[in-house]
């Protein structure tokens, strides 16, 4: 299907609308999570908010060179995560 | 509409509707280990929804291959994440919250 009806088109930009709401309000644990684990935690979902709205405006738009970006966003995510875990904690394994 | 788009749209409400439950558990809930609890599985499966509904817009194409190698990936790294965080607040002695009468909470 190369030509997304514009229904389908509004509903992908609405639901990239409604993932940078929820990564805004998430940004209240990222500010006032008492340990510094739960902001990371935090941080992480508004990570992954993120590349799911990459990708979601990617199909919107019909730019399928959006989803690199995505790709290279989640594999920063997950390094970001695995580095502060193991770098707060003096530990042989990683995982 | 075709089958196809009446996918995508349930697929993108079932993601939003996952999404809201990770950040309303995650400002709600009282301790770290269920904030994380929250994040790797209600979040996991909001975006992997979300990302199944992208790359069925694509059609039979490369991008959808790179959508749903996106997805895999998500779906592998997101609870790993969550999980290798909230060990490393363990090993920290973290204490996690509990209801018990005779716990020192």
């Amino acid at each position: 299907m190369s030509e997304l009806t514009p229904l389908v088109s509004d509903v992908l930009i609405g639901a990239a609308g409604a993932f940078a709401v929820l990564a805004v309000v998430v940004l209240y644990r990222v500010a006032s999570g008492p340990t510094m684990q739960d902001r990371v935690i935090a941080v992480n979902i508004i990570g992954s908010n993120t590349v799911v709205i990459i990708a979601l405006l990617a199909a919107a738009f019909g730019e399928p060179g959006f989803l690199d970006v995505a790709l290279i966003y989640a594999l920063l995510n997950f390094l970001m995560s695995i580095a502060i875990s193991k770098f707060t904690v003096e530990r042989g394994g990683i995982i | 509409m075709t089958p196809v788009e009446i996918a995508i749209v349930a697929l993108a409400a079932g993601g939003v509707f996952f999404g809201v439950v990770a950040a309303v558990g995650v400002l709600r809930l009282p301790d770290l280990y269920t904030r994380s609890h929250a994040a790797s599985k209600s979040d996991t499966l909001g975006a992997v929804l979300t990302l199944g509904a992208a790359a069925l817009t694509f059609g039979a194409d490369v991008p959808t291959a790179k959508t749903v190698l996106l997805l895999l990936f998500m779906f592998l790294t997101n609870p790993t994440a969550a999980h290798a965080i909230t060990r490393a607040a363990y090993d920290q002695e973290i204490e996690p919250w509990t209801t018990d009468e005779e716990g020192d909470a």
